[in-house]
């Protein structure tokens, strides 16, 4: 024991310099696909007859430079959040939630049906409330039938999650178009909440208190799967389910638990996304967040904090993005394009640097 | 004895200064080794002494960080598992490496071409020429995760002889082996060796390497510290070089392992109670059939019986991990059928399972982690539910010392420990307080002679403190130095049981071979 303790403190003191070279090791091979993504996209947009440089500067400008634009990307974020942090549970516990659009659109359409009646019958902060114990009910409902079949007859839950979301979204759909409909318009939506009765903007912005919130999830999730029992008992799950079941815990329950605090915090982003942003629920409309949020949790490696920084890259993107589509022509769906160059780009780059780890050893 | 003819050819494998680092220790320090054509190399250390590590590095899985490998007489580092094996390595890893979804017979047929049909027939043939005479039996039908880990291993040493490789590495080979396994396995290298092929084996039984070993090398803390050549191998009576091997090995008399059975005070109400317990036989896996034995207060009770008759499917129902079909268990007059794992873990019911990796562990956690994993959110290292990392480092450095657990620090991913040192991990957790029953399967797998020794007299000792222990153990000598008394499983039945004390050990022999006692 102590020739090896001995030896193990040597390793140590000349461990600092390698720590710095790892991390900068890291910084390199997370930076450098970075810009060969950007160099790639940019070659799609040449292709596509639009100059790179003029798209990046407008979507820098407007996503993150210009006051509106920042306003907008930190408001885009709260929804994001939320599903970031209901992502992150599922995965941690090893269970791929890929229904998050569903349930976010089930979260909306019940909360825009239901906070409008609401606010009329009850003091303003409860009625929100209860629109969004609602809202997360219904997502958490929805997730019960994946839940149930993984958790007692070992059904895989990523064809049963996406099965329920195709569904879920074509619900919230009709549920638009023949239940929740304003008969106060023409066009298929559902009422409007007015403007004083969302949630509170934040000081004299437009960004929405759902990012305070959205923030407060995250952060929240990540204390509770980082340091808590209940945390540990989930990835506990996720690392190595035979483990779990040797250990005594009660898989079945604890997958039930996983599906509805997922689907539950997914449909508080959508909630968030009508409360606090939208105010109604237009028909047809499915921005289909959850996809988008799913390479965003990978890139964090599902670690909460590193998450939120993601999610803002994410929503400069996708704001910018959607202002250059109106500008510039190219189509608004091109943000997804960048995400997915840039996950592969950083998926060939980690593979590459294991490869010549191992070669400079040989 | 017979004399071994000297039949040594040249090196196949030389090592020349080989070292690999792992953070926060020298695996392997400068090792010099040549494993030589027509010579069984018995590789010995203690845990953690990094054997794995040196024939991780012959198989491809890791590359050495300084120092050459020589394949021939010729440099050639070994770049992949693939390319050791076009080398003609095959090895037999100390942990399995089969696909546990996939059948035995999918399993043995991997890394044939992949545009063509695995030729299943013909591959059945070759596996029984090869399996028949070492006393194995193999169901090539059967899902791998329904096997036991012995019967796994069985699987990966035919795999590696069906490659026809030059040389041959078993890493712990026969850790789950039958005494009688282990005399064919044993001759069979033998005939592999005078084919001119070459073999390195490892294990922990001093005796095997004496036995079966052309040539001995020991390792320590990382160094070779000492190599036995033919030579002087063959001059050495069996008794003499153990105790050569010892010194060189622990630098002191490691003391012998006693035939010392525990005393026990002369109550017999039994505390753990099963009747007719029964699990229902699956298409791979063996069931039980009312199963009924008691174990008193103090009393050890063995389990006796050839690997995968059911010796799993008795722990795992008891434990509460398996449905059982029929019958009772009560501990202390508590029913505990009604109960799942966690429940009869607190109602004082202990499981030490024999798949420390597929189940005992999760690899990825550190070690201080894994001592607790079966006491996660309860006081007082969990506080509401709030881990407090503070006490339960503090606790693991604790149990880390007191088990002499090898690990750079309790907060290094378990996975990374030595076979032999992640068990120890396992049975810290296991004999930790609160216990009223024990069941230990196989707990001595993969522990050195030092250890070994350590943990049978923990279990003596809680025994002694009045406990119920049930020990499972393919290992006869185990259960004769142990127990009170002896059961023999057979094809899921208990064929019968027998008190200890003299000739014992013939009685279940010949129970285990299906003769009455
Ligand atoms: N992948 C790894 N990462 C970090 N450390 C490692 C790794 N593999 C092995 N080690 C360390 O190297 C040392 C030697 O381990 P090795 O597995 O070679 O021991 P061993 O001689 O096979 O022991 P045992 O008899 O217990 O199987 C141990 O201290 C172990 O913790
Ligand atoms: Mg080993």
């Amino acid at each position: 024991m102590s020739g090896e303790a001995v030896r193990a403190a040597t390793l140590d003191g000349s461990g600092k310099d390698a720590s710095r070279r790892d991390i900068r090791r890291r910084l390199a091979i997370t930076l450098g696909p970075l810009l060969v993504s950007l160099v790639l996209a940019g070659c799609v947009l040449l292709v596509l007859g639009v100059d790179p440089l003029a798209y990046y500067g407008f979507v820098l400008d407007r996503g993150l430079l210009s006051p509106l634009g920042v306003q907008q990307t930190l408001t885009r974020m709260a929804p994001l959040l939320f599903i970031a942090a209901g992502l992150i549970v599922a995965f941690r516990a090893g269970m791929w939630n890929l229904g998050g659009d569903g349930q976010f659109l089930l979260g909306a359409v019940t909360a825009a049906a239901s906070a409008p009646l609401l606010v009329q019958a009850l003091p303003h902060w409860l009625a929100l409330l209860v629109a969004f114990l609602i809202a997360t009910s219904v997502a958490m409902l929805w997730s019960l039938v994946p839940a149930l079949l993984r958790a007692y007859q070992g059904v895989n839950e990523i064809i049963t999650t996406l099965m329920m979301s195709f569904l879920g979204v074509s619900l919230a759909n009709v549920l638009v178009k023949l239940l929740f409909l304003d008969p106060a318009t023409t066009v298929p939506q559902t009422r409007t909440l007015a403007v004083p009765d969302r949630l509170p903007r934040l000081f004299e912005t437009t960004i929405t208190s759902g990012l305070v919130f959205g923030l407060a999830a995250i952060v929240i999730v990540h204390f509770v799967m980082t340091r808590t029992a209940f945390g540990l008992k989930l990835r506990t799950v996720g690392a190595n389910p035979r483990a779990a079941i040797h250990a005594g815990l009660n898989v079945p329950l604890l997958t039930v638990a996983v599906f509805a605090i997922s689907a539950g915090l997914i449909g508080i982003g959508g909630a968030v996304d009508i409360i606090g942003i939208q105010g109604n629920v237009r028909a047809d409309w499915n921005p289909a967040y959850g996809l988008a949020v799913i390479p965003v949790v990978f890139l964090a490696r599902m670690n909460g904090l590193a998450a939120i920084a993601f999610v803002f890259l994410l929503s400069v993107l996708s704001i910018g993005g959607e202002s250059a589509a109106r500008r510039l022509g190219v189509p608004q769906h091109f943000t997804m394009v960048l995400v997915a160059i840039v996950l592969i780009t950083l998926a060939i780059a980690e593979y590459l640097d294991h490869r010549f780890n191992q070669a400079r050893k040989v | 004895m017979e004399p071994i003819k000297d039949h040594s050819g040249p090196a196949i494998v030389t090592l020349d200064g080989v070292t690999k680092r792992f953070p926060g220790i020298v695996a392997n320090d400068r090792i010099d080794l040549e494993i030589r054509a027509g010579e069984v190399h018995v590789l010995l250390g203690e845990n953690g002494a990094g054997k794995s590590t040196l024939i991780g590095m012959l198989s491809g899985l890791q590359q050495p960080d300084e120092g050459r490998i020589l394949v021939d007489g010729r440099e050639m580092p070994i770049r992949s598992p693939s390319h050791a094996l076009s080398l003609g390595i095959g090895t037999v890893f100390q942990h399995n490496m089969l696909v546990p979804t996939l059948t035995v017979a999918e399993n043995l047929a991997l890394g044939g071409r992949w545009w063509q049909r695995p030729k299943i027939a013909e591959l059945a043939a070759r596996v029984a020429d090869i399996s028949r005479p070492l006393g194995i039996e193999i169901n090539l039908a059967a899902r791998v995760s329904e096997l036991s880990l012995g019967e796994q291993q069985q699987v990966e040493i035919v795999r590696a002889l069906l490659r026809e490789s030059r040389l041959l590495i078993l890493d712990e080979a026969t850790s789950m082996l039958t005494p009688q396994g282990i005399a064919e396995l044993g001759a069979l290298m033998r005939r592999l060796v005078e084919r001119g092929l070459a073999v390195v084996f490892i294990t922990h039984k001093l005796g095997e390497a004496a036995d079966f070993g052309d040539r001995v090398s020991v390792l320590k803390l990382g160094r070779k510290v000492g190599e036995i050549p033919p030579e002087h191998l063959r001059t050495r009576d069996r008794a003499e070089l153990i105790d050569e091997i010892v010194a060189m090995m622990f630098g002191r008399q490691a003391g012998d392992d006693a035939v010392s059975v525990p005393l026990r005070a002369a109550n017999d109400d039994g505390l753990l109670e099963v009747r007719n317990l029964s699990v229902t036989p699956t298409a791979d896996a063996q069931g039980l059939d009312a199963v009924s034995l008691s174990v008193g207060s103090g009393e050890i009770l063995g389990i006796a019986g050839i690997d995968g008759n059911g010796q799993k499917q008795l722990a795992e129902a008891l434990a509460g991990q398996r449905p059982a079909t029929g019958g009772s268990v009560m501990l202390a007059g508590q029913p505990l059928d009604d109960l799942d794992v966690g429940g009869r873990r607190r109602q004082g019911l202990r499981y030490l399972t024999d798949d420390r990796l597929g189940e005992g562990t999760v690899g990825a956690f550190p070690v201080s982690v894994n001592y607790f994993l079966k006491q996660i959110g309860e006081p007082p290292l969990w506080r509401s539910g709030i881990e407090r990392s503070g006490e339960i480092v503090a606790r693991a450095q604790d149990l880390t010392r007191l088990y002499d657990v090898r690990t750079p620090a309790v907060s290094t991913p378990v996975g990374r420990l030595s076979g032999g040192n992640i068990q120890k991990v396992l049975i810290a957790r296991e004999l930790a307080d609160g216990a009223r029953a024990v069941i230990f399967n196989k707990p001595t797998y993969g522990l050195d002679l030092a250890n070994t020794l350590a943990t049978r007299q923990r279990i003596r000792d809680i025994a002694g403190q009045g406990l119920a222990v049930l020990l499972i153990s393919t290992d006869l000598e185990e259960l004769l130095s142990m127990c009170h008394r002896i059961a023999v499983i057979s094809q899921g039945r208990l064929v019968g049981i027998v008190p200890n004390g003299a000739g014992a050990g013939e009685r279940v022999g010949r129970l285990m071979i299906g003769l009455a006692a």
